[in-house]
């Protein structure tokens, strides 16, 4: 850990809320891709068994 | 082949799957080793002390934030102009991700901020269009949700993303419009006096990089996700009319 001095609040607290909020980008983004992948490969494979 | 064959939906898909992993992987071992690089190894700076280290996620992020909207005014051109339904698409993948890097350079400059200029938040012309550009950002996403006809979702988005189009400029040259404010100028320089110091340098074009090329894998994403939809969405409409 480097010597942050009396800025160590300030520092580590604009990475953990920077990294925090494209992770949730990132999972949200993942999330949502996931299930409209699985809605539109289950409604194909429906109309396929018709 | 013609530029355009890219704006044909199939041919958008093979080619995003091919290069979506390198985009995504590259983007993420720059990010790594930039931001690593940035926080452990450098120096403290002699004026702004351990808070320099801010600068590796404030710049990439609001360059982004601006540079998000300007991608999305020239996809938004296309549609208006060439009625490319994927340009329309990546206009609105692009917005949720320009308006988190917006919400992180705001973030990081109130935190960055305080300490400096003893204030969160001044009403400084580069900071004000910036949180412009912000609530443009969220007008834009709102307008996309709140209209059901996709086409003519993309017609209105279009027009707010030129219009908004202003204060993503503004944000970014206000520093040279009005010679007031507390924000300084620009941190990369092709002038070296005013260019950061190498040490400093050589991390942040990484941990820019790195920012560019995570942005351009998640809009590549969430504009495959937009495509499927619409699919989804046109062939049960299909199935409603049948």
């Amino acid at each position: 850990m480097p010597e942050l001095g009396k800025y160590a609040g300030e520092v580590l607290s604009a990475y953990g809320i920077s990294l925090a909020l494209l992770a949730v980008l990132v999972a949200v983004s993942l999330a949502r891709g996931r299930r409209v992948r699985a809605k539109l490969r289950a409604y194909e494979d429906r109309k396929g068994a018709r | 082949m013609s530029l355009w064959e890219y704006a044909n939906p199939k041919r958008f898909m093979q080619i995003s799957a091919a290069v979506l992993p390198w985009v995504a992987g590259f983007g993420g071992v720059c990010l790594a080793v930039g931001l690593i690089w940035g926080f452990f190894g450098t120096p403290e700076d002699y004026r702004q002390g351990a808070t320099v280290k801010i600068m590796y996620l404030h710049v990439p992020a609001a360059l982004l934030a601006i540079n998000g909207w300007l991608m999305m005014l020239a996809a938004s051109l296309i549609w208006l102009i060439r009625r490319h339904h994927v340009s329309a698409l990546a206009a609105r993948a692009a917005a949720p991700v320009g308006l988190t890097m917006t919400v992180i350079a705001l973030v990081t400059g109130a935190i960055w901020g305080q300490p400096m200029w003893g204030t969160w938040w001044v009403w400084d012309p580069r900071l004000t269009s910036f949180l412009i550009l912000g609530l443009f950002y969220l007008g834009y996403i709102a307008l996309w949700e709140a209209i059901d006809d996709a086409d003519t979702a993309a017609d209105l988005t279009s027009v707010l993303c030129l219009v908004g189009s202003v204060f993503a400029i503004l944000s970014r040259y206000a520093v040279l419009f009005w010679n007031q404010g507390l924000h300084q100028g620009a941190s990369l320089s092709l002038d070296k006096e005013e260019n950061v110091a190498d040490v400093f340098y050589f991390p942040l074009l990484l941990c820019i990089a790195g920012f560019v090329l995570i942005f351009l894998a998640l809009v590549l994403y969430r504009t495959r996700t937009e495509i499927r939809l619409r699919r989804l969405q046109a062939l049960m409409a299909r199935d409603r009319l049948l």
